[in-house]
């Protein structure tokens, strides 16, 4: 079984080859495979008896399902084909309209500029005043062309300015707008070169307002900072911001120019340094001037910088705002802080006068129970002399229990005695309890009962002796 | 900015996760995949994890540690994933940690830590740092956080392997966009490197040497898709089998100087395993080896050599095993031989020239055997499975979950396949309708997955006139072509030179037949007449049968107007 796959001629070209459209994705299967054969058909020889030029004999055999591997770019789209019910033309046309589709969306957009003729007429010895993104149609991207568009754009435009095509088109044999294109191809594709060149790229430079340009700062000042950012070698950049920023984003803006570290060279300014074979001082002396340039350029530069800052703070009216914010913080502060004190001093003397108050009172009841007291005592006094007195009274009405007539007088003093004894020995209740069982008896044995009886009380709690009492007992 | 808006592309990875190496790999811009080196240098990281003091070792680093610290080395638990310890074979793991019961399975118990109480790992755990491993030197070396990727397994992982070794690879943060088949990541692997985006029909063997087991399985490979027809495997033959003849080649030289076998002694075994296998992979590479070790057992040192021939001597059984299990798949598949068109070789015993060249010998000249020994563009076997996943991967990448969930179900994989072959009734090139000759011009082949749709161009007639386009099912024969007593006379008269052997030849061709395989038509399916074609004019014919066997068949004449078409009703299935 003899196969020849087909292969489309390999022709190149030897000088400036033109580029090929990169690979087609490997999942992407467009045109129908037809396999070439030497082998022949065998020629109709007996009479073709069909009514029809195709007959049917038989169905194919029965099937065996199998699974398959769901690997590799064909299975998946088999799968596409079979999970959106498409026949093989069908999904051949859907694919192929969506590369197509993605192909132009690619070409389209990003580089498509109009060619000014008069970059066309460019000599291309003039390279060091030539712009590089101009010329390939990046002017809008400039520095932040990605190395990806760059080459998609100078695919783009050597497939339309290739000396060959020009020639093929009958136009005259100009190849100085192609070696344009070569050389900001040169220059774009080495990192160094480009660096070299973004240094000194004018076009992408924004020029900063002047101080007094009225307007809103952030859309005068963004872009400014934006382009300038280019040259810091330490990334993130912070950006200008807007009115919502906070002071800590602002300073940290104002501390990252004020400190910036720029990778910006001035080498691609350089005066063309003579060979070697020509005069070695000659030499020496333009390779001096070009690092002195350089050196100036570069202190110059900082000072621009410098400057741009300067007038950014200066108005940067955020900053006023902040320092308002701050002195309203502060004075609020200070307000909250002098009523506080204000509202610890009241409480203070709030609490003292209160304290003074509750003093006074409790001084005042003090002395009006200390009153009470001595009047109760008093009371108390009058009435165990008014008690005593009862119990005297109570002998002198018993006359003194003698049984008749006038008491002799020792009776009347052994009798008063033993009152007085018995007076002394009672307290202040006892007596009050005495007196009253005393108060309205008439009869002296019922008072003198009560008098022995109270003795014996007395006795009995060991205050007294009877032996002490001489008449009662 | 622009640039900042485009989505971001995902960086998926293949990983190839063996038994004994696992690898790594990523396809970068240009389409090419490419197998990336861990910290230390390596494309094949030991599948190994270590635990010395606090610290994890991984890879070459942490296989070293299976002379001085086997304990708590983890080693061959790829095949342990989701199955109960009773169904484990715990041989390979004899002088690394040993296997040990757990609820979910099979576990490791190491000291991972030094002061604490030994650690009980699971399969899955170990799967998962292993991963995590390979994932972070992947990351290292791209610079970028992987996203996803896809892990290869052999044909023999159930459905629950998968799955574990899914979440497995999720512990650590990594999402498994897909798990695919290592032989056919391996046949992905060279179909990638075809240039051409319409691959044609061919049956594959694959032959996986690993480590530890011997895989096999033939896949159809159909206009780029793949179908596995039969699978063989042999868990007892593998790298280690042969690094164990060696083994034991240079213990019986050392017992003769020292009288003291290096095998008794479980570091010494080790510590000559180690340095056999790197003999072995020298053989592979040059004719003979110097192996040296110092104090090997008993104190003394050990200083030998071997050539490639004494290795295949000695490991003669086990490539005979090797051509065995091909034979066997090739059987399973109910295929002969001569209809292997390709044989793929992978797996880092592949390398081994003796195991290329004999199952060389067993094809016909006209089969591809891609391996190192046998041919000069083959791709590292080792490497093959991790290419074939990060060609998967990079293919995929782009997809949502749910998609290539859609993609691998079996709705859309199970597909009916063609029992016979199609093809296209040929004219004889010589007129003389040998017995030799291919009767058809097959267009699909059997096996072939429908829908499915081919076209070729044939150069009309010899004369110009009608021309009649007869499909039929095709059956394969294979021919004796033996050459005759002449021919091979006139072959062997170049050889006079050396007469001696040339009676040896002769007993040799003797019993040695020589086959063709050609193609026979079985049955006819349809016919179709295409009027007045021109003299070397071409015809145009394509063949479409769909998902219910509906054949189309149409046919036009390259540059002229008008044509047959056809149509044969597919079977109520």
């Amino acid at each position: 079984m003899e196969k020849k796959i087909s292969k489309p001629n390999d022709e190149r070209r030897k000088k400036n080859p033109l580029p090929v459209q990169s690979n087609q994705p490997a999942n992407c299967i467009i045109a129908m495979n037809v396999v070439a054969t030497t082998h022949t058909l065998p020629a109709l020889e007996a009479e073709w008896s069909h009514d029809d030029a195709f007959h049917i004999v038989e169905q194919l055999s029965k099937p065996i399902h199998r699974n398959l591997e769901p690997v590799g770019p064909h299975y998946l789209a088999h799968a596409r084909r079979k999970r959106h019910h498409r026949t093989f033309s069908e999904d051949d046309r859907i694919v192929a309209a969506q590369q197509a589709k993605n192909v132009e969306d690619a070409d389209s957009g990003e580089i498509s500029e109009p060619e000014d003729p008069l970059l066309l007429s460019r000599d291309p010895k003039d390279w060091k005043n030539q712009d590089h993104y101009a010329v390939l149609g990046l002017s809008k991207y400039r520095w932040k062309a990605t190395d990806e568009q760059i080459k998609k754009a100078h695919r783009k435009k050597v497939l339309k300015h290739h000396p060959d095509k020009k020639a093929a088109a009958g136009g005259i044999d100009d190849d100085n707008f192609f070696k344009c294109i070569q050389k900001a191809m040169e220059i774009l594709t080495d990192p160094v070169k480009r660096r070299q060149y973004d240094s000194v790229d004018e076009f992408a430079d924004v020029e900063p307002p002047s101080r007094k340009a009225k307007g809103n700062i952030y859309k005068l000042w963004n872009p400014v900072f934006d382009s300038e950012g280019r040259f810091s070698k330490k990334k993130p950049v912070p950006r200008f911001g807007d009115d919502k920023s906070t002071k800590p984003e602002v300073e940290e803006f104002y501390n990252f120019w004020y400190n910036f570290d720029s990778w910006r060279t001035f080498e691609y300014l350089d005066e063309d340094v003579p060979d070697d074979n020509e005069n070695r001082d000659q030499k020496r002396h333009v390779e001096r001037k070009n690092k002195a340039a350089r050196a100036k350029r570069k202190t110059e530069d900082t000072a621009r910088l410098r400057k741009i800052v300067d007038d950014a703070l200066a108005m940067d009216v955020r900053l006023q705002k902040f320092r308002k914010e701050e002195k309203l913080q502060k004075d609020a502060k200070k307000i909250a802080r002098e009523a506080e004190e204000k509202r610890l001093a009241e409480e203070a003397k709030k609490k003292a006068e209160e304290e003074a108050k509750r003093k006074e009172e409790e001084e005042a009841a003090l002395k009006a129970s200390k009153a009470d007291a001595k009047k109760a005592k008093e009371a108390a006094k009058n009435a165990a002399k008014k008690n005593k007195r009862v119990l005297r009274k109570g002998a002198e009405d018993a006359n003194y229990f003698h049984p008749d007539g006038a008491a002799p007088p020792d009776v009347i003093n052994n009798v008063l005695a033993d009152v007085e004894l018995l007076i002394t020995k009672l307290d202040n209740e006892e007596l009050d309890v005495v007196a009253k069982k005393l108060a309205g008896l008439k009869v002296a044995d019922d008072i003198k009962g009560i008098l022995v009886d109270s003795i014996h009380t007395t006795v009995s709690k060991g205050s007294a002796k009877e032996s002490d009492y001489k008449a009662l007992i | 900015m622009s640039d900042s808006d485009e989505p971001q592309q995902k960086t998926v990875i293949g990983i190839a996760f063996g038994n004994s190496n696992s690898s790594i790999a990523f396809t970068g811009p240009d389409g090419k995949a490419e197998v990336i080196a861990n910290e230390e240098g390596d494309r094949q990281i030991p599948s190994v994890l270590s635990y010395v003091g606090d610290e994890e070792y991984h890879g070459a680093q942490a296989k070293s540690h299976l002379v001085r610290n086997p304990r708590n080395t983890i080693a061959f638990f790829r095949d342990y994933l989701g199955k109960s310890f009773a169904a484990v074979d715990p041989t390979n793991a004899h002088s690394s940690a040993h296997p040990i019961q757990h609820d979910t399975g099979v576990a490791f118990s190491v000291q991972e830590k030094t002061d604490e109480d030994p650690a009980t790992l699971t399969v899955s755990e170990v799967t998962t740092r292993h991963i995590k491993r390979l994932s972070d030197s992947a990351a290292d070396f791209l610079g970028k956080p992987i996203d996803g990727c896809v892990i290869t397994v052999p044909t023999d992982f159930s459905e629950s392997q998968r799955k574990l070794l899914s979440e497995a690879s999720k512990g650590c943060g990594l999402t498994v966009l897909q798990i695919i088949h290592e032989p056919v990541a391996a046949l992905l692997a060279y179909a990638a490197r075809e240039e051409t985006s319409h691959p044609g029909d061919k049956t594959v063997l694959v032959v996986d040497v690993g480590g530890t087991r011997t895989d096999a399985a033939v896949i159809a490979a159909r206009g780029g898709m793949y179908t596995l027809l039969a699978t063989q495997h042999d868990y007892e033959l593998g790298g280690r089998q042969f690094d164990e003849v060696l083994v034991d080649h240079f213990s019986k030289e050392f017992m003769k100087k020292h009288k003291t076998d290096p095998r008794e002694n479980e570091r010494s075994l080790a510590k000559l395993r180690l340095e056999c296998e790197n003999t072995k992979k020298t053989l592979s590479l040059s004719t003979s080896s110097q192996i040296s070790i110092e104090s090997l057992a008993d104190g003394f040192d050990f200083h030998s050599s071997v050539n490639r021939l004494r290795y295949e001597l000695l490991s003669k059984k086990l490539v005979d095993q090797v051509v065995g299990l091909v034979e066997s798949v090739v059987k399973k598949a109910d295929m002969d031989l001569m209809d292997i068109n390709e044989v793929i070789l992978a797996g880092g015993t592949s390398h081994t020239p003796k195991v290329a060249t004999r199952i060389q010998q067993l094809f016909p000249s006209t089969t591809v055997v891609q391996s190192p020994a046998t041919s000069t563009t083959a791709i590292n076997p080792a490497e093959l499975c991790a290419r074939g996943a990060a060609i998967q991967a990079s293919l995929i990448a782009e997809f949502e979950a749910e998609d290539i969930e859609q993609s691998t179900h079996p709705a859309v994989t199970v597909t009916p396949h063609l029992t016979k072959s199609l093809g296209v009734v040929i004219a004889s090139p010589t007129g003389t309708n040998d017995k030799a000759e291919d009767k058809v011009y097959v267009f699909l082949e059997s096996e072939t997955a429908v829908p499915a749709r081919r076209t070729a161009t044939f150069i009309g007639t010899r004369e110009g006139g009608d021309v009649l386009i007869r499909i039929v099912e095709v059956r394969k024969e294979s021919v004796d072509v033996t050459p005759t007593k002449e021919e091979k006379a006139k072959i062997n008269g170049v050889n006079e030179d050396d007469e001696d052997d040339d009676e040896d030849f002769d007993e040799d061709d003797e019993d040695e037949k020589v086959f063709k395989r050609v193609t026979e038509v079985e049955r006819v399916i349809a016919e179709a007449e295409l009027k007045d074609v021109k003299k070397g004019a071409k015809v145009e014919v394509m063949l479409n049968v769909a998902g219910d066997l509906t054949l189309t068949v149409t046919a036009r004449v390259v540059g002229g107007q008008g044509g047959v078409r056809g149509t044969v009703p597919g079977l109520t299935l």
